[in-house]
């Protein structure tokens, strides 16, 4: 069976003056799928999605979302998409009730009114359904904004960071409903800035860099190509030195030292690094070893390592002080 | 999921079929935002009978025309004035909805590109009428009437709405131009100037020269001078410049003009997002 993609675009370029946001996005979504557009601010990230939905014209290149044409069937692509972005909000003034019906009309969704409620129970809006958007909630809020955009059931629903700004539980509401519009059947572009949304939702990422897909693969995938953390706790900083000189010598890599923590981790492909071994490397060396462990790669691994975070241009993806969720704060 | 059950989007029936319901849908919101905001309108209204008491006993004592004259002199003029603020409310509605992301939401929808702001204008015009309501009421109650007879009564009207029509569309230009919230309101502060520099409020016969040609070729002169014309309070000045000579063919071509300039530049605008 060959794949059928929703979203399929070749050599995208976007210029703002002197900013070239794209440099020629190719990108190739299989229809039914998740992909997850992971990128640090400035990436190009939001660029591509506006290129997508038609609310920018490409300088160069073609997109098809839905067998469509981007720019010339761009009524067509409007009519078998939704749109959940920061940028393209529902209107403050009007109540939820208003505004899907507002929506469900301008879609010809026939009994546009039944068609509200039923969205308004679906995403437990029906108690806060007559109050002006402008004073719900955060999470309510982006709820209803993705409620908005499932008036006429989408075959391709774009999601810019749906979830910034969430606290866990609202982000947790998004999540299972992403989760079930993909057991439905529909296709979802994800953009995110949080790597553990990425790996939890998507089939795909696209790893975003520089205006161009740097890398694409599976989460699994993706952590393949980067190989095992390897990880040493010691109960000093003297002891850190040691210990990433082991490490140094064990994987090959360069070790990444944590003072305050006293910690170093490195990244080993090697397949003959285990546990006990770490350990034994590192007590033979005289390290007081505190704790020790070997992890899969987490996601921010993976995008450190695949989009050459740390070359200098700019932005600083190596600060931990980001607890390890979000690339750029 | 359930079944959603669609219509056709309006290709079945034309374009201007299309541009018709979107539009009404469009309409509909704006009417709604009113509903759901009253204060807001009855705060606009206030403002020109503020300006009409003000000015008709304040200013109208230091002027050589006779205080219930000048009155039923202002009325007019402050009608076409507060028609002429289309400019600012209309910017700064197509600029909070561009702030906010209400506009490039609907650009992501299947809707008419002219849709939106034919929506937003229509609207503004429903409610600008019922707007002239309180000032006319007070302008009864100080003094103005209305002596030209119902067919011009309702011709001074008509073409009020057309000219704050007009200049609405002037306004969801610019509102798309800025695209800021914040500068679209300073912005908008600034066209209380445009009918200083008319005859809305004073004779410009008295003006010198230059700033009389300039008060004369202002549109706000025209629809202002068609306005006294048709309510019989004033009569056409005499030896003035072409529009307001002929007030209402002057206005009709002034709102021709704008229209044939904006409307085109704003949904041009709208459709493409500035880019």
């Amino acid at each position: 069976m060959t794949t059928t993609y929703a979203v399929l675009s070749e050599g995208l370029e976007k210029r703002f003056g002197a900013v070239h946001a794209l440099r020629g996005l190719d990108l190739a979504v299989a229809e039914g799928t998740v992909c997850g557009l992971l990128g640090p601010n400035g990436a190009g990230k939001t660029t591509a999605v506006r290129l997508l939905t038609t609310l920018l014209r490409p300088d160069a290149g073609s997109a098809r979302i839905a067998g469509h044409d981007l720019v010339r069937e761009a009524a067509a692509v409007r009519r078998r998409i939704g749109v959940t972005g920061q940028y393209a909000s529902v209107d403050g003034d009007l109540t939820g009730r208003q505004n899907l019906r507002l929506f469900t009309r301008l879609h010809r969704v026939r009994n546009a009114a039944a068609r509200a409620d039923e969205l308004l129970d679906r995403f437990g809006l029906a108690d806060a359904a007559d109050r002006p958007a402008a004073t719900l909630s955060g999470g309510m809020r982006r709820r209803l904004d993705l409620a908005a955009s499932l008036v006429r059931r989408p075959d391709v629903l774009f999601l810019d960071e749906p979830t910034t700004g969430l606290d866990p539980a609202s982000r947790n509401r998004i999540w299972d409903a992403v989760r079930a519009l993909k057991a439905d059947g529909t296709t979802v572009l994800l953009t995110t800035q949080y790597l553990e949304e990425a790996d939890r939702l998507a089939d795909d990422i696209a790893l975003v860099d520089r205006g161009r897909v740097a890398h694409t693969g599976s989460p699994a995938a993706l952590k393949a190509l980067v190989g095992t953390y390897a990880e040493a706790v010691v109960t000093d900083a003297e002891a850190l030195t040691r210990a990433a000189a082991v490490l140094d010598r064990l994987t090959g890599a360069e070790p990444a030292l944590d003072h305050e923590r006293h910690t170093v981790g490195a990244v080993s492909t090697d397949p003959t690094l285990t546990l006990p071994r770490l350990v034994r490397e590192l007590d033979a060396a005289g390290v007081p070893l505190v704790d020790a462990r070997l992890r899969p790669p987490t996601l921010d691994d993976v995008f450190l390592r695949l989009t050459d975070g740390s070359d200098g241009n700019g932005r600083d993806n190596s600060d931990d002080s980001n607890d390890g969720r979000e690339l750029v704060a | 999921m359930s079944t959603v059950t669609t219509g056709s989007y309006g290709s079945a029936h034309g374009p201007a079929y299309g541009l018709a319901y979107d539009g009404a849908a469009m309409l509909g919101r704006q009417l709604r935002r009113v509903r759901n905001n009253p204060g807001l309108l009855i705060l606009t209204q206030t403002m020109p009978i503020t300006m009409l008491l003000f000015f008709g006993y304040v200013f109208g004592s230091a002027l050589a025309m006779p205080g219930e004259e000048y009155r039923a002199f202002l009325v007019p003029g402050l009608l076409v004035a507060t028609a002429a603020n289309g400019i600012m409310t209309g910017m700064f509605q197509a600029a909070q909805d561009t702030h906010r992301g209400v506009t490039d939401r609907l650009r992501t929808l299947p809707v008419s590109r002219a849709a939106v702001p034919l929506g937003q204008s229509v609207a503004d015009v429903l409610v600008t009428a019922a707007g002239t309501v309180p000032l006319l009421l007070v302008g009864l109650a100080v003094g103005w009437r209305v002596e030209g007879g119902a067919l011009g009564a309702a011709g001074a009207v008509g073409l009020l709405l057309l000219f704050r029509f007009a200049t609405t569309w002037i306004g969801i230009f610019l509102g798309l131009l800025t695209r800021n919230e914040e500068a679209a309101g300073q912005l908008g502060g600034a066209t209380f100037v445009l009918p200083l520099l008319s005859n809305a409020y004073i004779p410009a016969d008295g003006l010198p020269g230059w700033l009389r040609t300039v008060a004369e070729w202002n549109p706000i002169s025209a629809v202002t001078t068609a306005l006294r014309d048709l309510f019989g309070n004033a009569p056409v000045p005499e030896g003035a410049a072409w529009p307001v000579a002929h007030p209402v063919a002057g206005s009709l071509a002034w709102c021709a003009v704008l229209l044939a300039l904006f409307v085109p530049l704003a949904v041009r605008r709208y459709a493409h997002g500035g880019r």
